[in-house]
């Protein structure tokens, strides 16, 4: 990171300085850059167009038609029915249930991913001098892990009798829930499994955020009498909020698109206490509703867009 | 759970005593032994999952269902994974696995290296376009594309096949971002020394800018095959006979359907799609703490 940035800076000069004396005389050199460029560019630009950009203009088309499994062979033989779809979606207390799941789960996730991440992170910065690298590293261990199988690891952790979790609460005298079954607990429990496999990100992203606090404003505000809570909440965290701003926005746009969890945990029950957004779409795909797919997996994407938004308005505002 | 939140509240009360005692802020001291006692127990939570997974998938069908579960398997053996390579099909899902993540990897390296160069360092028309429209797909997630890209790849009869479960991924933003982010920083001074020494565009390309990338192309081989190997939503959904599973669409599919209740063989499943990704981090581990802390930031 460091790196690269005093790299920018550097040759910025002797490049700038070395190319405006080329560019009169490099009108042939110019076109023959121009058209190296393209040959570098057009693989991806092919690609890009055919499996991004394309999809998503299709994917707003697709959800203003009635398209179902039936007219995968001519997919603009359709009819258009105007919002029907989306008034469709968000009239269906399934969907509805869905959002509330989905918008439980970013609200209590989020938070509570950030606050274990900074904890590591602020315990592994500034109170621990010795294997450091060792917590880091194990830390961050679940967050590279295929959550499918995580969440089939911890659906046996999770067991009322005789799971793990239940066993250790039993030694401390605790009787636990039952986790996956109950529909008050399931979704704590997914929100306990995501919290835990992701906040080694956040953490490492912390680290990376309070090396750039400097060292002397936290002796200054200590000779000033501060003392280190006070020094966290007024020096540390004002530096971090960028930080905790990006943090949360790419924590909250993952969660928002939570799927593998109820998949594989609990199949979306019990009685669709953790259907999530991104699960009943798939759900509709498989009936073979795309235009109603379509629409759902458009409304995850303008939440999504609206939270970043927010984001770049934010930091924007403090800079 | 609960144990993990205390840390900074408590961190931070504990050292101005200690700290103002000494007078220095940050001072070599080792901190504080309780911190390393919470940390510790923090760890073993962590970590806890995957040495119970890996010790489960030795265990009887019997032993797993003991209330209160072992720790240690009582008779050892290897029955789940032999099982899950005869019986199930686990050596090919593996292979699949592994196929589509290793060419989606070469396509992400090449193409995204490519296009990041010519968009870091060389002028065309129509250069702002393309990067304004890769940026703004950045945040696009899968789940906003996989109707429409089925039918595409239902339309070309993809369905159901290798190509169709890795062609869609072997370019991402991500790659471009990133690798123009680096190109950014190498002295332009190469480009014309490269020119004036008669070497083509593309040559300067290959033989003097790619290999000055190797920092950034390994993080970007690793995040892809990592995000590759992970992958679900789209393999779930193309990936439709068995011969074509992926690992975590086997051991999803086979933990909701028939096998859902033979624990030992999914704790088997588990550790096969686990541990090979977990050996590749350990080997590389510095490099990919340090993709993440750049990549985020940026």
């Amino acid at each position: 990171m460091s790196t690269s940035t005093a790299a920018t800076a550097v040759p910025a000069p002797p490049g700038g300085s070395s190319n405006p004396p080329v560019k009169p005389a490099a009108s042939k050199a110019g076109r023959r850059e121009a058209r190296a460029a393209w040959i570098l560019a057009i693989p991806f630009c092919v690609l890009f167009f055919m499996f991004t950009a394309w999809p998503v203009v299709q994917s707003l088309f697709m959800s203003f038609t009635d398209t179902t499994s039936r007219d995968l062979k001519a997919p603009f033989d359709v009819d258009f029915i105007g919002f029907d779809n989306f008034t469709k979606a968000l009239e269906d207390p399934v969907f509805r249930k869905a959002a509330i799941n989905t918008v439980y789960f970013v609200l209590v996730g989020m938070p509570l991913t950030l606050a274990l991440a900074l904890a590591a992170a602020v315990a592994l910065d500034k109170g621990i001098t010795r294997f450091r690298s060792v917590f880091r590293l194990g830390f961050y261990i679940p967050v590279i892990t295929s959550v499918v199988a995580v969440a089939v690891v911890w659906r046996f952790l999770l067991q009322d009798p005789g799971g793990l979790i239940n066993s250790a609460l039993g030694w401390v005298g605790i009787t636990g829930p039952n986790w996956l079954g109950d529909p008050n607990w399931s979704m704590p429990s997914l929100i306990m499994m995501a919290s835990w496999r992701n906040f080694g990100t956040g953490m490492i992203i912390f680290l990376a955020g309070l090396q750039g606090v400097p060292q002397s404003l936290h002796e200054a505000a200590a000779i000033d009498g501060a003392g280190a809570w006070q020094r966290f909440r007024h020096v540390t965290l004002p530096l971090l909020k960028p930080t905790m701003l990006f943090v949360s926005v790419t924590t909250a746009i993952g969660y928002l698109q939570f799927f593998e969890e109820p998949f594989v945990m609990t199949q979306g029950g019990p009685l669709n206490s953790t259907i999530s957004v991104s699960m009943y779409t798939y759900n509709q795909f498989g009936f073979g509703n795309y235009g109603l797919a379509s629409a759902m997996s458009y409304l995850i994407f303008i939440v999504i867009a609206v939270v970043t938004a927010i984001q770049f308005r934010l930091l924007r505002e403090r800079t | 759970m609960s144990v993990d939140t205390r840390p900074p509240a408590s961190v931070a009360a504990a050292a101005p005593t200690k700290s103002s005692e000494s007078g220095m802020v940050g001072s070599s001291r080792n901190g504080h032994w309780w911190l390393y006692v919470i940390l510790v127990l923090a760890l073993v939570v962590v970590i806890a999952p995957f040495v119970w997974m890996v010790l489960g998938s030795f265990k009887g069908e019997g032993e797993l269902r003991q209330i209160p579960p072992t720790w240690w398997p009582q008779q050892a053996s290897l029955d789940n994974y032999t099982q899950l390579f005869s019986r199930l099909s686990f050596g090919t899902y593996f292979l699949n696995s592994t196929i589509v993540a290793v060419v989606v990897t070469a396509g992400n390296l090449l193409f995204c290296s490519m296009l990041g160069y010519a968009l870091a360092m060389l002028e065309f028309r129509g250069k702002r376009f393309i990067f304004v429209a890769v940026m703004t797909t950045l945040m696009i997630p899968g789940v906003v594309t996989f109707v429409p890209l089925f039918v595409l790849v239902a339309n070309v009869g993809l369905v159901d096949t290798l190509p169709g479960l890795f062609l869609p991924f072997l370019v991402a933003p991500f790659g471009v971002f990133l690798m123009r982010q680096f190109i950014l920083g190498l002295p332009k001074d190469l480009l014309d020394a490269g020119r004036v020494d008669g070497a083509g565009e593309l040559r300067i390309f290959r033989q003097i800018i790619l290999p000055l990338c190797g920092p950034a192309l390994a993080t970007l081989g690793i995040l892809t095959f990592l995000g590759s190997w992970n992958n679900f939503l789209w393999p779930l959904v193309v990936a439709q006979s068995e011969t074509n599973y992926t690992l975590p669409v086997a051991l999803a599919l086979y933990s909701t359907g028939q096998n859902s209740t033979n624990y030992g063989l999914l704790l088997a499943g588990a550790t096969v799609v686990i541990i090979p990704i977990l050996v590749v981090f350990l080997v590389f581990q510095r490099r990919f703490i340090e993709g993440i802390a750049t990549t985020g930031i940026k």
